[in-house]
């Protein structure tokens, strides 16, 4: 079953849940996606060892999409 | 071709960093310590030539030469300085989803260290809650960079991930949002950084040596 979490303070939070052949539950992850990039997080998928890419759209046959806050020089 | 950080927008004014732009840095770094030090050897130097007995003025001018480049190098150091912990379970929480981001020799190293290695294109990396080190190819150069999640509160395994995904999407996008804090030699960033860190740059450098075909101690 694929994961839509988001890293937040408690560690992180699991958004939705669903499977490619379970369409309610793809509809409630793309929302939930949706919700999270509204409110200024990130999607990124893991591509490969070392590799990730950012995704604007959710990728409904990766396993895992981490939402991500943005990043800045400090 | 992946797609660029979108905190680019935010550093719009920034030239990408490439391997070009780090040479770049990297002689200006040079030129900055030399413009800080040498002077001060030229006091220290004439002042002993002038007069003997301004042997102690000289001695100072020499201790400013060598404090100026240990204090970029600390402050370089404290890019990857641990940050306190938080609530336990959300610690414990974020280094699960840490580790599974990562392979079993990082995992380790991270236990130890508290910095994750990656290997990439522009050298290896240590990154840490906020801040990353990239030990150039050959290992004898450091880059330090101060960046960090935007969220405060995050655990540590949370703020390392936030990094390293970034890192991973867009590596030249990563270095040029981050702001650069020190680049310098190895060998004057080890000394500053705190003990328990040391191997993980160790480690850092022997990979880069090992990818740059210069297999020996630098």
């Amino acid at each position: 079953m694929a994961r839509l979490i988001r890293m937040d303070q408690t560690g992180h939070t699991t958004l939705a849940e669903w499977t490619a052949d379970n369409p309610e539950a793809v509809e409630a992850a793309v929302e939930a996606f949706r919700r999270e990039l509204d409110r200024g997080y990130y999607g990124v998928v893991t591509t490969g060892p070392g590799r990730a890419e950012m995704v604007r759209q959710l990728p409904v046959d990766a396993d895992l999409v981490i939402m991500r806050a943005p990043i800045a020089g400090g | 071709m992946a797609e660029a950080l979108p905190e680019l927008a935010a550093v719009h004014w920034r030239r990408r960093v490439d391997a070009d732009k780090l040479a770049r840095d990297a002689r200006l770094w040079t030129g900055i310590t030399t413009a800080h030090v040498v002077p001060f050897i030229a006091v220290a130097g004439g002042m002993v030539a002038l007069n003997p007995l301004a042997a102690p003025v000289s001695a100072m001018a020499l201790a400013h030469a060598w404090i100026i480049p240990e204090l970029y190098a600390k402050r370089g150091a404290n890019v990857v300085r641990p940050r306190g912990r938080r609530d336990e379970d959300a610690e414990h929480r974020s280094l699960g989803l840490l580790g599974d981001l990562v392979d079993h020799r990082a995992r380790e190293l991270h236990a130890a260290t508290g910095l994750v290695i990656e290997e990439s294109a522009l050298g290896t990396w240590l990154v840490g809650e906020a801040g990353a080190l990239l030990v150039a190819p050959g290992g004898g150069r450091v880059y330090c960079y101060c960046v960090r999640a935007a969220d405060p509160d995050l655990p540590s395994g949370d703020r390392i991930a936030h990094l390293l995904l970034a890192l991973r999407a867009d590596e030249q996008g990563f270095a040029t949002v981050a702001n650069l804090a020190f680049s310098g030699a190895r060998w004057r960033l080890r000394r500053r950084l705190e003990p328990q860190l040391r191997p993980a740059l160790d480690a850092a450098a022997q990979n880069a040596r090992e990818r740059d075909g210069t297999d020996s101690p630098v």
